[in-house]
């Protein structure tokens, strides 16, 4: 409260004289590229630009997934797995409210997912069952994430429309990055510094 | 470790200082060079992108011109989910409210991941006036603080920086804010990111309260949404038991689906990229997922002022993508530094004096010339801000701001040269401005006592005088104006 009047009334008292006598509707056209058919190509292309941003992709049928997790740990790795993960993982930790700290011993994760977008070689995890809380796939410094063939649309509207805005929602494209230094792109930061993601169907 | 622009001199002293720095230049040219052709080539590939610049411009301003309505729904949405919305009118408002947080949980640190809003406000100023450490933690901001330095570029911050230097800054500097750089630092990119990578670890497994802004926040869901890089953004958002997000009134988007314009929009325009590595979503407190007190602080700070403009309201469409900045002639030469402030560039050029109102200092109603006109900035902004033309509208207001009734002779003289800028749009600008602007406004700045560089620049005395003259660059232009506050001898 400043002078009795609070900040909240105050901005919208400003907001509204501000906009005065410009208020209006206004049209918005939608005529971008909102639906787009998934053809086979949509998920070779998906692979190819996740491959592009230097994760690893391996591609296989629904039945090999659980045989590629486990070739795709270090031996006796330690990993933590969320609640409701459809697949067997060798040396799995599951999630019993472990904190960052336990977390940051752990030697990676695997997990579902909820989309993959093609055309930008994007993973977007909802962090429900089979993909979990989201310290998990952040803390440890390898992430192998599963993904469907059939979660594969082809572009970020046809994301947005699947996801739940009332979930947390964490978008992946290709392990973390940065481009501080000289606009150089470096792989690993904070985020796992090794994304594999077994591409499935 | 505090920076803050109070006190810069304006335009064209500041950037008569910083041409004289070829390191600054340099590492400038590189940097916005290669990022202008990733742009390219990523935007190239996307056919309706025209479409998605008219879609991105319509919602925003429909945003603006119903603003009111949707900030009531986001704060209704907001606290549905179980968030803590406050209101800031300016900043001191806006950094109690999260120093408040603070204290209610006893912490003396909070983690933060990079925002131009908390930047704006100075919030690890006043946060370290109350004896809370704000530990920046994007590695570009984390440079520029333990630099003690100023950022420059809205999306790289350490821009101005090369390996060598930031090499230098982490081996000097680490050990006194936390974890030392290792022994054997080298400066190559991936043994640099490493050693950020070990010493904010240890910050982001202990903090209790992380800080953020938010890129966009929806007002049908109450969702936040945050756009990064390299992971810092996530530990901030995700680890901490209280998270406080300082959001510009003019961030909202009315729905959800909105962002499917957006997410294609400020990654391309950007960083260059298809997608940038991570981008967070959440909608207040998610039960056993994160943090589980979540504060929302709604900021105007002048936004309303610039709502108020009906040519620049535009300029509150920005998504602060830093495309503009990186086309810009004259940024490419002078820095972001010149510009005295969090917001630089053709962006800054028009926010600055549209935030603080034009006629109250001379800094700020410098920063409408700092422009050719050229028009690169409208081309690739992704929201389709006409800058120039609100550059143009914002000279005759500075003209014709009223100074105690009579006109000061910089008005008159401005004037003059706001015509002589429009026509110059295509010749050797820089030279240009800066001899202009030189002559006119005169202003008084010594670096380092140099008195070379105090004197009023006589007719013809353009920027090419202080490229010729470089300054050594051994001390950062932060820890140099802190020292001598631009005048010592
Ligand atoms: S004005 Fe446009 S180009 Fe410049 S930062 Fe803002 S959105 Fe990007």
């Amino acid at each position: 409260m400043r002078d009795g009047v609070s900040a909240r009334d105050d901005i919208l008292r400003d907001v509204r004289r501000a906009v005065g006598e410009a208020r209006r509707p206004v049209d918005v056209p939608r005529d971008y590229r909102r639906e787009r058919v998934v053809e086979a190509a949509t998920v070779d292309l998906f692979a190819e630009r996740v491959a592009d941003y230097r994760a690893e992709v391996v591609r296989c049928s629904l039945d090999e997934v659980e045989a590629r997790i486990a070739a795709a740990l270090p031996p006796h790795a330690q990993v933590v797995v969320p609640d409701g993960l459809p697949w067997a993982v060798p040396g799995a930790v599951p999630d019993d409210r472990l904190t960052p700290a336990h977390l940051d011993g752990l030697d990676g994760v695997v997990t579902g997912a909820t989309v993959g977008i093609a055309e930008t070689g994007t993973i977007v995890l909802s962090h429900g069952p089979g993909e979990g809380r989201r310290a998990i796939t952040l803390v440890p410094d390898l992430h192998v994430c599963v993904v469907r063939a059939d979660q594969v649309v082809a572009g970020v509207p046809d994301a947005i429309r699947l996801l739940d805005p009332t979930r947390p929602t964490t978008w992946i494209s290709g392990p973390s990055a940065t481009s501080d230094i000289e606009l150089d792109r470096v792989e690993g930061v904070h985020g796992p510094r090794t994304l594999l993601v077994i591409l499935a169907g | 470790m505090t920076s803050t622009f109070v006190g810069m001199p304006a335009f064209p002293e500041a950037a008569r200082t910083a041409l004289g720095d070829s390191q600054l230049r340099a590492n400038l040219a590189h940097a916005t060079s290669t990022i202008r052709a990733k742009r390219a080539r990523v935007v190239g590939e996307v056919d309706d992108w025209e479409q998605l610049r008219l879609a991105g411009a319509a919602v925003k301003d429909d945003v603006l011109l119903h603003l009111d309505e949707h900030l009531v729904r986001l704060e209704e949405a907001l606290t549905a989910n179980g968030a803590v919305v406050h209101w800031a009118r300016d900043a001191e408002e806006a950094c109690a409210v999260v120093a408040e947080v603070a204290r209610s949980h006893g912490v003396d640190e909070v983690v933060k991941v990079k925002s131009m809003a908390t930047a704006e406000i100075e919030l690890n100023e006043h946060l370290e006036a109350l004896g809370i450490a704000a530990w920046e933690t994007d590695l570009a901001e984390l440079i520029v603080q333990l630099g003690e330095d100023l950022p420059s570029h809205i999306l790289v911050p350490a821009i101005h920086r090369n390996r060598a230097e930031i090499r230098q800054i982490f081996t000097d500097r680490m050990a006194a804010a936390g974890r030392p750089a290792p022994d054997d630092l080298t400066d190559e990119p991936a043994r640099l990111a490493e050693a950020a990578r070990l010493h904010l670890r240890e910050k982001f497994l202990r903090a209790k309260v992380g800080v953020s802004g938010a890129n966009f926040a929806v007002a049908d869901s109450g969702t936040l949404v945050v756009v990064e890089s390299e992971g810092n953004g996530r530990m901030c958002l995700t680890l901490p038991e209280v998270l406080v997000s300082v959001v510009g009134i003019e961030k909202v988007l009315p729905t959800w689906s909105d962002l499917e314009v957006f997410l294609q929009l400020l990654p391309r325009s950007s960083t260059g990229e298809r997608m940038n590595p991570y981008t967070s979503t959440w909608a207040g407190v998610q039960p056993g997922d994160g943090p589980q007190e979540v504060h929302v602080v709604l900021l105007d700070n002048g936004r309303t002022r610039a709502l108020a403009d009906e040519v620049g309201r535009q300029a509150l469409r920005c998504i602060r993508c830093s495309a503009c900045l990186n086309v810009c002639p004259v940024y490419e030469r002078t820095g972001g530094h010149s510009y005295g402030s969090v917001y630089p560039g053709p962006i800054g050029a028009i926010l600055n004096p549209l935030l603080r109102g034009v006629g109250t200092d001379e800094q700020t109603d410098s920063l409408p010339y700092a422009s050719s006109l050229c028009g690169a900035c409208y081309e690739v902004c992704p929201v389709r801000i006409d800058i120039p033309s609100v550059l143009v509208d914002l000279r005759a207001q500075v003209v014709d701001a009223p100074r105690g009734g009579i006109p000061k002779p910089e008005a008159v003289a401005l004037q003059a040269a706001a015509a002589a800028f429009s026509s110059a749009a295509r010749m050797s600008l820089a030279e240009k401005v800066s001899g202009f602007a030189g002559r006119l406004l005169g202003w008084q700045l010594g670096r380092r006592g140099r008195t070379s560089l105090r004197r009023i620049p006589g007719p013809g005395a353009g920027w090419t005088d202080a490229r010729d003259a470089p300054l050594p660059a051994a001390e950062s232009f932060r820890s140099w104006w802190k020292r001598t506050g631009g005048r010592d001898a």
